[in-house]
C-alpha cells in the first residue's frame, strides 16, 4: 500500500520540474553536457564542410584574379575565362573527352545491363566466379589496369587512339552499371517476367517492355556514374591514349605540370558549376517524375 | 479439356510431381489443394509453361503442349503476387495480352472495357498499380488474365494476400465469375475452406501425388485417407478393431480407448480385423438426454469446452475411455447449456463413421 501512495506523490513533483527544465537549461550556456556535445558536433560539422569546400571556394575566387599568381589578389577580371575558350588544345581535349565518355558510357550501359540480366536470369556453372571477375576492375589499381591494357594493345598491334581509349574506359565503367542494375534486379518480383511471358510476350519483348522499364532508375544511375568516371579518368587514359586523343584531364595535368595557371582555376570553376547544375537538374527531374506518378493519375 | 498423363517433375533429388495423371473437364472449377511442398504449384507451373515435365505429357484441348513455351499457350495465370507491371496504368496492364496478340486498337479497347466492367474496376483505368488497394490489384490481375480469352485460367493462391473478410467476398465473386463465363479454372490453394467454397472438384495433393480427387462433398464426407480427413476440415481419427457383428448391415468395432461402435458393414474392408475410422466433430450429437434415432448412443463427460463464437468445441471422454472432439452450435436460450464437467449423452449415426482402411 505504501508504495502505491508514494508514487503519485513523486509524480506531481517530478513532472513540473522536468517539463519546463530543458528550455531553461538550454538558455544557460556552459551548464549541461548535452549543450557541449551539441556545440562540439556543430563545430565538427563546420570543420568538415570547410575542409571540403574551402579549397573549391578559393579556387573559384582566384579564377577572377587579375594576377597570374594564385597567392595575391589584384582585382576582378573575366580574362582567364576568355583565354580558356580560345585555348585550342584545351577545347580539343574537351571534345575528345566528350567523345570518349559518350561512346564508352553507351557501351558500358549496354554491356552492364545485359550482363546483369543474363547473370540474374540464367544459372551458369561459374556464375559466382564470373560475378567476381566482373567486379575486379572496380577495385583494381588504375595503374595496373593502364599498363595491362597498354601491353594488350601493343601485343594486338592496335594503334593507340580514340578506339583504344573508348575500349579502356568501357572496361572500367561497365562493372559499375552492372552492379547498379543487379541491385535493382534483386528487388524485382520474378513473377513480372513470367506474367509477361504468360500474356504472350516472347522473352525478348518481356525484357524490353516489362523488365527494362522497371530497371530504368538503375540504368540512369549507371549511365551517370559511367559518364562521370570516364570524364574524370586520368591514369588509364595516360597509358591508352594516342597523340591525337588527349583527354581533358590529361591536358589539365600537362598544363599543371608546367605551372599553375588561373586558366585552370577558371576551368575548374566551370566544372564545379556545371556539376552542381547537373545534380540539381537530375534531382528536379526525379522529383517531377515522383510527383507526376502521384498526382497525374489519381484524378479519375 | 486438360489432360496430365503420368507427369513427373524432379528438382535435383526432390520429386515435386510424381507420375500425376489428371483430367480437367471443360468449364469446371478444379482446385489443387495441399500443404506447401505437395507439388500443386509445380503442377500449375507446368500447365502455364514455366516448368517442363521430366516425363509424361500435358494436353490442353487436345493439343500436346508439353514442350510449348508459356507465350505459345492459350492459358493465362493470376499470380500470387499479382505481378502487375508497375510502370503501366491499369488499362495498359489489362491490355498487355491483347497488345502481344496484335489485336486492333479499337477491338482491344472494347474488350478491355468489357472486362473492366466484369471485374467492377470502372473509373480506375488510368491509375497506376501502386495507387490501388490489395483487392483492386487482385481484380486488375484477374482482368489482365481474362481479357485475352484463354482456354483455361490458372490461379496461384490469388487470395492469400487479402484480409479475411475481403477473401471471403472474393471467393464468392470468383465462383460467380467462373460460372458466368463458363471458363475452365484451375485454382491452387492450401486453404481447405477456399477449396470447399469454390470448387466443382478438388484434387487433394500430398508428396507429389494426388491423394484424392472428388467433389467438395465427397472429399469432406468420404475422405479416402487419414491425410485427407485431417487436411480438409477437422476429424477424430481413431484406430478400430473388429470385435463382432456382421449381423445385417453393421459390424461392431472397438475404438482405441475402448468405445464400441456399430459401423456400416459395407464400409468395413472385407475380412480385415483392424482399420482406422474418421468421425467429423460436428457429426457427434451431444445432449443432456438420451438420444433417439442413432445406432450408436453412449455416455460421456465434457472435459474441455472451447468457445469459438458461433460454435463450441467440446472434448469428450466416453465412459469407456475414448476421447472424442465434438463441435456443437452455441446453444440458444431455449436449449440446454453444455458445460465443462457435464455428463452427457452422445449419438452417432452409422453412416457418419468413415472407415479409412487399415
Amino acid at each position: 500500500m505504501s508504495s502505491v501512495l508514494v508514487a503519485p506523490k513523486h509524480e506531481p513533483v517530478s513532472k513540473p520540474s522536468t517539463v519546463p527544465a530543458p528550455p531553461k537549461r538550454a538558455s544557460r550556456p556552459g551548464r549541461s553536457g548535452a549543450w557541449w556535445v551539441e556545440r562540439g558536433l556543430a563545430l565538427w560539422t563546420a570543420l568538415v564542410l570547410g575542409f571540403l569546400y574551402l579549397p573549391i571556394a578559393v579556387l573559384i575566387g582566384y579564377s577572377f584574379n587579375q594576377s597570374r599568381l594564385n597567392i595575391t589578389w589584384e582585382g576582378f577580371t573575366w580574362r582567364w575565362y576568355g583565354e580558356l575558350l580560345s585555348n585550342k588544345p584545351l577545347i580539343d581535349s574537351f571534345k575528345n573527352s566528350l567523345i570518349v565518355a559518350g561512346a564508352s558510357t553507351v557501351l558500358a550501359v549496354l554491356i552492364g545491363t545485359t550482363g546483369a540480366w543474363l547473370l540474374h536470369r540464367h544459372r551458369y556453372r561459374f556464375a559466382r566466379a564470373i560475378q567476381a571477375l566482373v567486379c575486379v576492375p572496380m577495385v583494381m589499381p588504375e595503374i595496373v589496369m593502364g599498363i595491362s591494357l597498354l601491353v594488350l594493345f601493343a601485343l594486338a598491334q592496335v594503334d593507340l587512339g580514340h578506339a583504344t581509349l573508348i575500349l579502356a574506359h568501357t572496361t572500367f565503367c561497365f562493372p559499375f552499371v552492372l552492379v547498379a542494375v543487379q541491385a535493382r534486379l534483386q528487388g524485382l518480383d520474378p513473377a513480372l517476367e513470367e506474367a509477361a511471358l504468360d500474356l504472350g510476350a516472347t522473352p525478348w519483348r518481356a525484357f524490353w517492355l516489362v523488365i527494362l522499364p522497371c530497371l530504368r532508375p538503375a540504368v540512369v544511375a549507371g549511365t551517370l556514374m559511367a559518364f562521370t568516371l570516364s570524364m574524370d579518368e586520368l591514369i588509364i587514359s595516360l597509358f591508352t591514349a594516342g597523340p591525337g586523343s588527349r583527354t581533358l584531364p590529361m591536358q589539365v595535368y600537362g598544363m599543371a605540370k608546367v605551372g599553375l595557371n588561373p586558366m585552370l582555376n577558371a576551368l575548374s570553376a566551370i566544372f564545379v558549376v556545371t556539376t552542381v547544375a547537373f545534380v540539381l537538374f537530375t534531382e528536379h527531374l526525379r522529383r517531377m517524375a515522383a510527383r507526376g506518378a502521384d498526382t497525374t493519375f489519381s484524378k479519375p | 479439356m486438360i489432360e496430365f498423363e503420368s507427369v513427373t517433375k524432379r528438382f535435383g533429388s526432390f520429386t515435386a510431381v510424381d507420375a500425376v495423371s489428371l483430367h480437367v473437364r471443360e468449364g469446371e472449377f478444379l482446385t489443387l489443394l495441399g500443404p506447401s511442398g505437395c507439388g500443386k504449384t509445380t503442377l500449375l507451373r507446368m500447365l502455364s509453361g514455366f516448368e517442363t515435365p521430366d516425363s509424361g505429357a500435358i494436353r490442353i484441348a487436345g493439343e500436346d503442349v508439353t514442350a510449348l513455351p508459356p507465350y505459345r499457350r492459350n492459358v493465362n495465370q493470376v499470380f500470387q503476387s499479382y505481378a502487375l507491371f508497375p510502370h503501366m496504368s491499369v488499362r495498359a496492364n489489362i491490355a498487355f495480352g491483347l497488345r502481344m496478340q496484335k489485336v486492333p486498337k479499337a477491338e482491344a479497347a472494347r474488350r478491355v472495357a468489357e472486362v473492366v466492367e466484369l471485374v467492377a474496376l470502372g473509373g480506375f483505368e488510368d491509375r497506376m498499380p501502386h495507387q490501388l488497394s490489395g483487392g483492386q490489384r487482385q481484380r486488375v490481375a484477374l482482368a489482365r488474365a481474362l481479357v485475352p480469352g484463354p482456354a483455361v485460367l490458372l490461379l496461384d493462391e490469388p487470395l492469400s494476400a487479402l484480409d479475411a473478410k475481403l477473401r471471403k467476398q472474393m471467393q464468392v465473386e470468383l465462383k460467380r465469375l467462373q460460372k458466368r463465363l463458363g471458363m475452365t479454372f484451375v485454382f491452387v490453394t492450401h486453404d481447405q475452406e477456399e477449396a470447399l467454397t469454390m470448387s466443382d472438384r478438388i484434387a487433394v495433393m500430398r508428396g507429389g501425388r494426388i491423394e484424392q480427387l472428388g467433389t467438395p462433398t465427397e472429399i469432406y464426407h468420404r475422405p479416402g485417407s487419414g491425410f485427407v480427413a485431417e487436411f480438409v476440415g477437422e476429424a477424430n481419427l481413431l484406430a478400430a478393431e473388429r470385435v463382432g457383428g456382421g449381423a445385417g448391415e453393421a459390424v461392431v468395432v472397438r475404438l482405441e480407448g475402448g468405445l464400441e461402435l456399430r459401423v456400416a458393414a459395407a464400409a468395413w474392408p472385407g475380412g480385415a480385423a483392424r482399420a482406422r475410422v474418421s468421425v467429423r466433430p460436428e457429426k457427434v450429437c451431444v445432449a443432456k438426454r438420451p438420444i433417439e434415432g442413432a445406432e450408436n448412443v453412449f455416455q460421456a463427460t465434457i472435459t474441455e469446452e472451447i468457445f469459438q463464437g458461433a460454435f463450441d468445441h467440446l472434448v469428450l471422454r466416453t465412459d469407456a475411455g475414448t476421447v472424442l472432439t465434438a463441435v456443437v452450435p452455441n446453444e440458444s436460450a431455449i436449449m440446454e447449456a453444455l458445460h465443462e464437467g457435464d455428463r452427457v449423452w452422445c449419438g452417432l449415426h452409422l453412416d457418419d463413421i468413415v472407415v479409412l482402411g487399415p
